[in-house]
């Protein structure tokens, strides 16, 4: 009945484009086309969460008479893709709440309008698809219809540019996933999953691995493969960057575990090592990354990377637990990823949004050009506030206990029996601490530039706060990450069914711990309890607020800044975005991006100003990107010259071919 | 019950003498000099002064510059009340492992860092700019001490831990004395002392904390200076209770018991503070791009502690 | 070996390896010169230790030979070249600080994955000790390829000595131990002077060679 239900959701989704295609230019059809999807979404993500609670849909698959000859489209939830498919569509909805604010500033609403409810459509297929030609549909349909999102605007180059970009790596991923199921489907060639999971697949099932980790870590933007999602994410409009980096990356991550967990059969204990490496590198890059971005939304983006990191590392300690038959422990790290993954949703919709917020009230998505807008937005800069305190992994929001439970998965790593793990682990986990204190420090860095400060720009001074759909948008996500922060043990609780299918293990149910609170192995060996943390924190903050106001001076008086004496009215003299990612750029850049600075000093009597000029190289860009981009340019511009050729040379290459040709049907006989 | 008196006795211990520590340390660093020295009450006088004043504000400071002092020293006080000092057994206890405790600290340098970028001056964004990268580094390192004693104790809980040392089963081990060491560098920055910050010193380009709460003046310094004191407070009682749990009262135990944890939890902090100090006075502060190595250095004794400890638990 | 012997074997052994590090450390030449008089001296407890554990005198002479040559007059000797030559002061190196110990790291972790599956077979102690000892190598090794200073390169290579040394006197019945040692004193002292006459020539005859690559910055 679930599957059924979901099945005419996603129908829906598909009649709404094809009506907001023919609406587009109505007056208020942006507003009804962002509603309608925010109430289908809304919907959807209760059928799942139903689904969820019992494990998986009961009762038949939804069949549809379309598709291959031999195979037919099966559609229906297990426990893995209905939790995917809530985390997917409660986002969606509350961003698609969000769009209808947003979504008017949008010129040509024609160009998005159509593709919004497909894109969601084409990720609910994805996560809905029990046969390897619908995911491929689904797939296809969800790359084709963000990257048709990403070109709405195709007025500035680098639109074009990230369009292209992310067209071709899309298109890359897909057919890495198409092989990686060809493998898997063995000679038979069963396409539904429940073949492939009885299969014996013709190849090494570490070629699948490998497949899986191209195919869907291009989609959710590991490292090296993320080089298009900073340009892509930021390039749509920001509703849909929200969809994109919170929402479309998490479908990724479900490619890759239905692949390689579910799918592939028993892992080998070394496949965690390329997931591990490649996730501790995303991590700390994704975010230094992000730390280097004077554009908010491309700074978002690398943040997305970082925490598809996080993520990942959860997949491999996953991964190498299960292949020990460590139940509890592999449990314990795919119950991490997927929570993390839900709290990534929320939290970087919520960002995403907010930059829209603030990208609409001033024109600006550069950071230097921003300023005090927390007196301006006050509300956005709330929600903003939670958002940030949310990714940087601080108690008591969400993104904390994510981590935390990323922590003691780590933690547990000392009972493998394998010495290169046993040693990468402790690695992988410093890697982790620390590009979690520098996500803390990207996000003190776009919330102090953006919204603390004094304005830096005209259109900064005078913005001014944000339309009520955003708002109310963000405010609930807002609501959400301090909920989910609050109260982990709900979702620990809802996704043991997950675990189950993925790892055949489930962690101890956390609605029996006092307080609320979670210890996910037992309590002794290490307990977290949000409730409690956030009741004390806030409690003693209004103790101390509280004895402040009854003992201490009243007296306030404002007045000018002290600044040491020597206050600088100027905003300009105030610390940039660049400024302030100096010292770590010295710590780490040198290394990691060849980072050069050059000050030029101007001579004695020269009035002119002392120029710093910071050069920055994208090292995974040069050295992985750009000599295939050299060879295709190399291979093009040689094949050009056969556009000039004489006739008698265009008659001796048919010629040449056809003698070609002959000799290979000669030889065949 | 006895959990819950616990619990509140340590909530208002921790608070009492967070200042008396700091005195304490001022009072040995000058006799150190050969100065007199402030009397050892002397932060208590300074609080109230700075209660009774009147606080000033810059003309463009937010609702969070003026809500932070309260959520910072919330949240280290939070912290603070849940590191085992005199006596294990808390009741909020089972709350807040290591990890959780590091985090809180965590929320605290957040938004003392977001405070110092509030009013948009060239001091406050160098100051939370700096304290951002030296968290960077301090993090893992942080993260390696507590990998190495949940090796040990198999648990990050800090009761289960000083319980796990106190017992039979920890002998004389060279990684928790790399972890002892990392640990303690940890501390000097995250407490902006010497050879990392000077926190005695104003109006110099090297400041990092006072720096980032320069605007901050009235009940809203007051609330800052405790939170700094409790800091202190709560790393020297961190390292008590992980390393020398010796004396501290366990749930059985009777008052006198807890009397005699409660003396030798002052008595450690006394003589953690002078070793703090005296290694103070032996060095001269850091250029701020020294300190990333000094901190790499606590990652790398952190990490090699972790590796040896395997080598140590193979063969031993 | 009693457990708290065998602590305090662990304990020196593994304070060999942290002083290896703090050699990768050092950016002062005296300072440098101090620490590897600190190596020196914690190689001689550690087989001091060993001697009398292992209750073989002759390792004794090890220590010794440890001690007041490696530990006294190397450093000492180099202290006065160096302040005759005038080259102290700040050490470059040719790899920042930070990443070589992230290395060194790695390589520590390396040899106790290569050293503790293929000594299965021997006791606690030795697969410890013989780990420790190829990680005191190859931070050696290390040293002598990331620093650019002779003096640097030449401490590398008697630190790599003394991994050695702790190796030949962890596995026990290692025969020749002392000899060894005697050996290896001379070869340095061989080395030392053969590299203080030729490479700090070459040192000052030559440029540098990363000032020529950072002059030619543009083109890369």
């Amino acid at each position: 009945m679930l599957n059924q239900l979901a099945g005419v959701g996603i129908g829906l989704l598909l009649a709404l484009a094809v009506g907001s295609a023919l609406l587009a230019r109505a007056r208020h059809a942006a507003a009804l086309t962002y509603g309608a999807s925010a109430l289908i979404c809304l919907a959807l993500a209760g059928i799942a969460l139903q689904a969820l609670g019992a494990g998986g849909a009961p009762g038949v698959a939804l069949e549809l008479r379309v598709g291959m000859p031999l195979a037919r489209t099966q559609l229906g939830f297990d426990a893995l893709s209905a939790a995917f498919a809530v985390i997917v569509n409660l986002a969606s909805a509350i961003v698609s709440v969000g769009a209808i604010g947003l979504g008017r500033h949008v010129r040509e609403q024609q160009r998005v309008l159509p593709f919004y409810p497909a894109f969601i459509a084409g990720m609910n297929v994805v996560l809905l698809a029990q046969d390897a030609f619908s995911f491929l549909i689904g797939w296809e349909f969800m790359s084709l219809a963000s990257w048709a999102l990403v070109v709405s605007d195709d007025c500035s180059d680098s639109n074009r540019r990230a369009g292209l970009v992310y067209l071709i790596m899309a298109t890359g991923g897909a057919l890495t996933l198409l092989l990686a199921f060809g493998v898997l489907a063995g000679p038979d060639g069963g396409y539904a999953f429940g073949q492939m999971r009885q299969a014996t697949a013709f190849a090494p099932a570490a070629i699948v691995l490998v497949l899986a980790l191209i195919g869907a870590g291009s989609k959710a933007g590991l490292v090296p493969l993320h080089a298009w999602l900073p340009l892509a994410h930021p390039a749509a409009p920001s509703h849909v960057s929200a969809l994109m980096s919170g929402v479309m990356t998490k479908v990724a991550v479900y490619g890759f575990i239905r692949i390689v967990f579910d799918l592939s059969g028993p892992p080998a204990w070394w496949w965690s090592i390329p997931v591990l490496l490649a996730a501790a590198a995303t991590a700390l890059l994704g975010v230094l990354h992000a730390l280097m971005e004077q554009d908010l939304k491309r700074m978002l983006a690398y943040s997305t990377v970082e925490n598809i990191g996080i993520i990942f590392i959860g997949l491999g300690l996953a991964l190498t637990f299960k292949a020990n038959g460590m139940a509890v422990a592999a449990a314990l790290a795919i119950v991490a990823a997927i929570f993390h993954g839900f709290n990534h949703s929320l939290f970087k919709s919520l960002l995403f949004l907010g930059s829209g917020a603030v990208l609409h009230a001033t024109g600006e998505r550069d950071m230097q050009r921003l300023g005090g807008l927390i007196h301006r937005m006050p509300l956005t800069a709330l929600a903003f506030l939670a958002g940030c305190v949310a990714i940087s992994a601080l108690p008591p929001f969400n993104g904390f206990a994510s981590e935390w439970l990323t922590f003691q998965a780590i933690l547990l790593s000392p009972q493998l029996p394998q010495w290169i793990p046993r040693l990468l682990v402790p690695a992988v986990g410093a890697t982790l601490a620390c590009s979690a204190a520098l996500a803390a420090a990207c996000s003190v860095r776009a919330f102090g530039s953006t919204f603390l400060g004094r304005a830096r720009s005209e259109p900064a001074a005078g913005a001014g706060e944000t339309d009520p759909w955003s708002l109310g948008a963000m405010l609930v996500l807002a609501a959400l990450c301090l909920l989910a922060g609050v109260l982990p043990g709900l979702v620990i609780d809802s996704l043991g069914s997950v675990s189950e299918l993925v790892v055949q293990g489930r962690l101890a149910p956390q609605s029996g711990q006092p307080w609320l609170g979670i210890a996910p192995v037992d309590a002794q060996r290490g307990a977290y309890n949000g409730l409690l943390v956030f009741v004390m924190i806030a409690s003693a903050a209004a103790v101390t607020a509280l004895i402040a106001r009854r003992f201490a001076s009243h007296a306030l008086r404002r007045s000018a800044a002290w600044d040491c004496g020597f206050p600088e009215p100027s905003p300009l003299a105030q610390y940039t975005p660049g400024g302030f990612a100096q010292p770590i750029r010295r710590v780490f850049g040198s290394v990691v991006f060849r980072a050069r600075e050059q000050v030029s000093m101007p001579g004695p009597g020269d009035t002119g100003p002392a120029r710093l000029r910071v050069e920055l190289h994208d090292t995974v860009w040069d050295a992985l990107y750009a000599p295939v981009v050299r060879a295709v340019d190399a291979t093009a511009g040689y094949l050009n010259a056969l556009q000039f050729l004489t006739i008698r040379k265009y008659l001796a290459v048919v010629f040449i071919a056809l003698i070609v040709l002959l000799v290979i049907i000669g030889t065949s006989r | 019950m006895r959990a819950w008196v616990t619990q509140f006795v340590q909530l208002v211990l921790v608070l009492a003498f967070a200042p008396l520590l700091t005195g304490l340390t001022r009072r040995i660093r000058a006799r150190l000099l050969r100065r007199q020295g402030p009397p050892l009450l002397q932060p208590y006088r300074d609080l109230a002064r700075l209660m009774r004043k009147e606080a000033v504000v810059a003309h463009n400071a937010s609702w969070l510059f003026r809500s932070a002092p309260y959520l910072i020293f919330a949240a280290t006080w939070v912290a603070a009340s849940l590191v085992p000092t005199f006596a294990g057994g808390l009741m909020f206890s089972a709350a807040a492992d290591l990890i959780v405790i590091v985090a809180l600290l965590g929320t605290a340098r957040f938004f003392l860092a977001l405070a110092g970028l509030d009013v948009g001056t060239g001091f406050g964004g160098i100051g939370a700019s700096r304290e951002m990268m030296f968290a960077s580094l301090a993090e893992p390192a942080m993260l390696m001490v507590v990998f190495t004693l949940s090796l040990f104790a198999g648990s990050t809980q800090l009761s289960n831990v000083s319980a796990f040392l106190l017992g039979p089963g920890a002998g004389l081990s060279f990684s928790l004395g790399l972890a002892l060491i990392a640990l303690f560098i940890v501390s000097i920055a995250e407490n902006a002392r010497i050879p990392v910050d000077n926190p005695a010193t104003h109006l110099e380009l090297t400041m990092v904390h006072e720096a980032m709460i320069l605007e901050y003046s009235g009940r809203h310094l007051a609330v800052l200076e405790a939170a700094a004191s409790l800091k202190l407070l709560l790393h020297l009682s961190l390292i008590a209770c992980v390393f020398t749990p010796w004396g501290m009262a366990t749930a059985g135990t009777g008052w006198a018991g807890y009397l005699a944890g409660f003396g030798a939890w002052l008595g450690k902090l006394a003589a953690g503070g002078f070793l703090l100090v005296l290694f103070e006075t032996a060095i001269a502060k850091m250029r701020v791009f020294r300190v990333p190595e000094f901190l790499g250095m606590a990652l790398m004794l952190g990490l090699l502690g972790v590796i040896l400890l395997f080598v140590s638990r193979v063969s031993g | 070996m009693s457990p708290i012997e065998a602590d305090v074997a662990h304990f020196l052994a593994g304070s060999l390896v942290l002083v290896s590090f703090l050699l990768l450390y050092q950016d002062r030449m005296f300072a440098l010169l101090n620490t590897f008089a600190l190596h020196a001296c914690v190689l001689a407890f550690s087989v001091g230790w060993q001697a009398w554990v292992q209750g073989a005198p002759h390792l004794f002479i090890t220590a010794l030979i440890a001690l007041v040559f490696k530990g006294v007059v190397i450093p000492v000797a180099l202290h006065r070249i160096v302040v005759r030559l005038g080259i102290h002061g700040t050490l470059e190196s040719a790899v920042s600080i930070g990443p070589t110990m992230l290395f060194g790291m790695g390589l520590v972790a390396l040899s106790v994955i290569v050293m503790l599956p293929v000594t299965e077979a021997a006791g606690a102690f030795v697969r410890e000790d013989l780990s420790f000892a190829l990680s005191v190598v190859l931070l050696g090794l290390l040293m002598m390829v990331t620093r650019r200073n002779a003096v640097s390169q030449v401490i590398g290579f008697m630190s790599l000595e003394n991994g050695l040394v702790l190796a030949a006197t962890g596995a026990r019945g290692m025969p020749l131990v002392v000899e060894i040692s005697v050996a290896f004193s001379v070869l340095i002292a061989f080395i030392v002077i053969g590299i203080f006459l030729f490479r700090i020539r070459e040192r000052f005859d030559t440029v540098d060679v990363q000032v020529l690559d950072m002059s030619r910055g543009e083109s890369s």
